[in-house]
């Protein structure tokens, strides 16, 4: 759609505007203040210019927990976003059960993410739940929170339970959007169904996967209640996410400066990643014209 | 759509269904293990919601042997257990209201007028979406209590404004960008101001897409913790902070645990089942 130039339109944007510049930009900004500021107490700040992110560069707690993040966004988009295109090619189309299938699977995406946290809790403990226990009684010595290798699959499993079904009715809404004259033209063509998936509906569903990636990053990567809840970070510092390990160190130590300037580097990651995803999108909007 | 499309849509689907009758025993399978993998979990938790703790903790078994709703009556009678459900709510539906009051028109103007600024205007407020909590946790926490509002359900509602503002500007932009422009241009002609237009005529086209984003702020709204909980002491706390007082000295009331944890997924449930025939598109954000 050719848009007319109109500056007025700016009226209409200004409350959102102020709203999002009274929750974003002053708390923002305080972080800005106290990344550049040392305190003795007291409330008296003086400058304390780069240090403290020239410290954070150099803190190998902070790279630790950014290896972890990415690794764990990179393992739960490996798992989810392919689950969730296979899930969602096999859902039924109508019926009764299409509805139920829609309903059960947005479910968990609604229940409140420490309560996410505490049913894997619960499911995984060995002596009362129910993930546990058969772990236990098949012979494999499971403990989520003592083995890290443990502690991984479960918080990696929590999250795929969590949220692939998000990924799976995306994709079933682009699958959903596709005419059965392609469906007939691919029979014709007596294309495989391989073939048919790869020309049909991949790049149909290009634009709806391409809002789940972005999602599904934006939201692992900034993960906090989930695994807090399950392993607390641990054990030692095994599960340790930047969320987690950001809270620790400013509600927790309370060390302001580092603190913030951990906030900003870990804001400016998350926005970089965002930015090359959200300009694949737009272009891929830009090419497909109808929107 | 014309008439002979629709024919032909009509006969494809049913040779497309019979071409392929091979794969509902397939797709039957794999509906049936994804569905198990989500509700065991679930089912877990009532399972436990429903038994005393001495069972939970006693003997193991699948199914509550000694039925009681001791631990649902416990919450339901307390009223510093249901009055974090009520509280919940409430800054919840103000999220809501508040999310999308400033959001319609902002995504009107995104999706109609092209003005200066508008698309770095448009990428920084989903950087906003894409802001960790964590990050804004202390200063909101800062913020907040200087102006007095902390521990009030409005502050939590604006800090929630955060993520779900962007969101709904998101989603309702997709939406209106598939409204026909002409239907603005023939209304002006007719003589519609303005506002008038876009309640009378504009907002009833859209509908479908401000339930959509007004499903989302509720989803975002309701399963957030981290700020809720930093934003709120007594008066304003949410459920989900709430829980962990059945972490006492006695050891995990895992009972009641349970039991809260089932009542928070009932609001949940509930939303989705009045919206069930629009999941499908509403969680493609008008971008099919």
């Amino acid at each position: 759609m050719n848009k007319t130039v109109n500056q007025k339109a700016w009226f209409l944007v200004l409350p959102v505007l102020l709203l999002v510049a009274f929750s974003a930009v002053i708390p923002l900004m305080t972080v800005v203040n106290y990344s550049v500021q040392d305190t003795f107490g007291n409330n008296q700040f003086f400058w304390a210019g780069l240090d403290w992110f020239r410290d954070m560069l150099a803190s190998e707690r902070m790279w630790d927990a950014l290896v972890r993040q990415l690794i764990f966004s990179a393992i739960i988009l490996a798992i989810e976003i392919p689950l969730g295109i296979f899930v969602a090619l096999h859902m039924p189309k109508k019926g009764f059960w299409s509805s139920f299938c829609l309903v059960t699977m947005s479910l968990p995406l609604l229940i409140p993410w420490n309560v996410v946290g505490t049913i894997w809790q619960i499911f995984g403990r060995v002596d009362i739940g129910l993930l546990g226990y058969t772990l236990d009684a098949l012979g494999i010595d499971y403990n989520y929170t003592q083995n890290t290798i443990d502690a991984w699959v479960t918080v990696i499993v929590m999250d795929v339970w969590h949220w692939t079904s998000l990924v799976a009715l995306l994709a079933y809404a682009g699958l959903r959007s596709i005419p059965d004259a392609y469906y007939q033209a691919a029979k014709i063509d007596q294309a495989s169904r391989w073939a048919v998936f790869r020309y049909i509906e991949l790049p149909k569903m290009a634009g709806v996967l391409m809002i789940a990636i972005l999602l599904r990053f934006m939201d692992s990567f900034m993960i906090y209640t989930e695994p807090f809840v399950v392993t607390g970070g641990g054990p030692g510092n095994a599960t340790t996410f930047l969320s987690i390990d950001l809270v620790k160190m400013a509600l927790g130590q309370f060390d302001l400066g580092p603190a913030a300037a951990f906030s900003l580097m870990y804001f400016l990651v998350i926005m970089l990643i965002s930015w090359v995803f959200y300009t694949v999108m737009t272009n891929l909007d830009k090419r497909d014209g109808v929107q | 759509m014309t008439d002979t499309t629709v024919s032909t849509t009509r006969l494809g689907t049913r040779s497309h269904a019979k071409a392929r009758t091979w794969r509902p025993s397939a797709s039957l399978i794999v509906m049936a293990l994804y569905l198990i993998f989500l509700l065991l979990p679930i089912y877990w938790l009532i399972n436990m919601s429903l038994k005393t703790n001495t069972e939970i903790l006693g003997s193991f078994s699948l199914w509550p042997q000694d039925l009681t709703l001791a631990n649902y009556e416990k919450i339901l009678t307390d009223p510093s257990w249901y009055m974090g459900y009520v509280n919940s709510l409430i800054y919840v539906v103000m999220n809501m209201v508040i999310s999308l009051a400033v959001a319609l028109p902002a995504a009107y103007a995104f999706s109609r007028y092209s003005f200066m600024g508008d698309k770095h205007l448009f990428f920084w407020l989903l950087t906003n979406r894409m802001a960790p909590p964590a990050v804004f946790a202390l200063p909101f926490f800062q913020l907040y209590s200087s102006i007095g509002l902390f521990d009030t359900h409005i502050a939590v509602a604006l800090a929630h404004c955060l993520f779900n503002v962007p969101l709904a500007v998101w989603i309702l932009e997709g939406f209106m960008r598939g409204v026909p422009k002409e239907i603005d241009e023939t209304a002006y002609i007719d003589g519609y101001s303005f506002p008038r237009f876009f309640i009378q005529i504009f907002t009833p086209l859209i509908a479908s897409g401000i339930g959509v984003a007004a499903f989302f702020c509720f989803m975002f709204s309701w399963v957030e913790l981290l700020l809720s909980r930093t934003l709120t002491s007594v008066d304003a706390k949410p459920i989900a902070a709430t829980m962990t007082r059945t972490v006492g000295a006695a050891g995990v009331d895992w009972g009641v645990l349970a039991a809260a944890g089932v009542l928070t997924i009932v609001p949940g449930a509930l939303v989705i089942y009045f919206v069930r025939n629009y999941i499908a598109k509403g969680f493609a954000l008008g971008r099919v």
